[in-house]
């Protein structure tokens, strides 16, 4: 059955792609030459380094990237913290030299308000808009509906009169 | 005209004009955290038995009492190659002394390219490992920075100098700060 044969080779497909591409298996940027001793030193640089940006190629981290300059900075983090340094002081290390854009994950503070804040106002933005909109609609469908006058009347009868009549209803 | 009309004209009114903005922004062009600050703390040795005179090395002490710029490169790197011509024309300029952070070079390959092309530095450090560089916020070469006689970082330019930023921003800061 040619379904079944289409179905086959799309298993077949996916099975080599989830085999190629099992997390294992990718390239790291890390050498092993890089890492500590310290397994759990080791866990907290590697941490470290998925929020510092590569300024290289500034949408990887350094931990992903392959630059020179992700490498020295990886070694760096690495020997702030043998020497005793907090995440917080490694982190603050980093941008006293690069600055905030080093972070992945933007600081929140008066500048970037507008940035975590943003898309919530927006939000609510729109939100008031369709309730503004829906509420004087619904206004004026009551108010404004007065009486047909028999002026009025006489206008749809002769309006639907005519649709009647194009459409063979009698 | 009722005025709701008016709105989605305002709002994209505003979208352009954001995207605008944005379209003219270089993203590849990291503004310094380093400015209006001292320079960091260092000391360069200079390019080792070399016959460049400039090769003293210099510290974050030599770069107070007058304006300075201190440019980052290597013979590696090829836009240096393109701005060089620029720094000797710099050099004549009696106002500042320039200083060259050579990153990441071989002395004697940064030694055979000054020859080649003219040594426009006062004094030259090199930084073999680049972790004096990572102090300095430097992420590509070239990058050049001026730096006041107090020894505060004021300007920073990331990637090679062109005529117009030499004539436009640089030398202007450079008699702006010498006042």
């Amino acid at each position: 059955m040619k379904a079944k044969h289409r179905t086959v080779v799309l298993a077949a497909i996916l099975a080599v792609l989830a085999l190629t591409s099992a997390p294992g298996d990718r390239a790291l940027a890390v050498k092993p030459d890089e890492m500590l001793a310290d397994a759990a030193m080791e866990a907290r640089a590697r941490a470290i380094s998925k929020g510092l940006r590569c300024l290289v190629c500034q949408n990887q981290s350094i931990d992903d990237s392959n630059a020179e300059l992700a490498r020295d900075l990886r070694v760096l983090v690495r020997q702030r913290l043998k020497a005793g340094d907090s995440d917080e002081a490694v982190f603050r290390f980093v941008v006293d030299r690069y600055g905030d854009f080093v972070l992945l994950k933007p600081p929140m503070k008066p500048v970037t308000y507008i940035l975590w804040f943003g898309p919530l106002l927006i939000l609510l933005g729109a939100m008031a808009t369709l309730v503004f909109f829906f509420i004087r609609r619904r206004g004026t469908r009551i108010t404004a509906s007065p009486a047909l006058s028999e002026d009025d009347r006489r206008r749809l009868e002769a309006l639907l009169g005519e649709d009647r009549d194009e459409r063979g209803e009698r | 005209m009722r005025l709701v009309y008016v709105i989605p004209l305002v709002v994209f009114a505003t979208v352009a004009a954001a995207f605008g903005v944005g379209l003219t922004l270089k993203p590849n062009v990291v503004p310094s955290a380093l400015i209006d600050k001292p320079v960091p703390e260092f000391t360069l040795a200079g390019l080792p038995g070399d016959g460049v005179e400039s090769g003293k090395g210099f510290s974050s002490a030599d770069l107070t009492g007058r304006v300075s710029i201190v440019n980052v490169f290597a013979s590696w790197c090829f836009p240096c190659r393109v701005e060089h011509p620029l720094l000797m024309r710099l050099a004549r300029n009696p106002k500042v002394r320039i200083f060259g952070l050579n990153y990441k070079d071989r002395p004697e390959d940064a030694r055979a390219w000054l020859k080649e092309l003219g040594n426009p530095y006062d004094r030259i450090g090199a930084d073999r490992d680049g972790r004096i560089a990572i102090d300095w916020g430097v992420y590509g070469v070239p990058e050049t920075f001026i730096i006041d006689a107090e020894g505060r970082i004021r300007y920073k330019h990331v990637g090679p100098i062109t005529p117009s930023d030499l004539d436009e921003i640089i030398v202007p800061i450079i008699e702006r700060l010498s006042e």
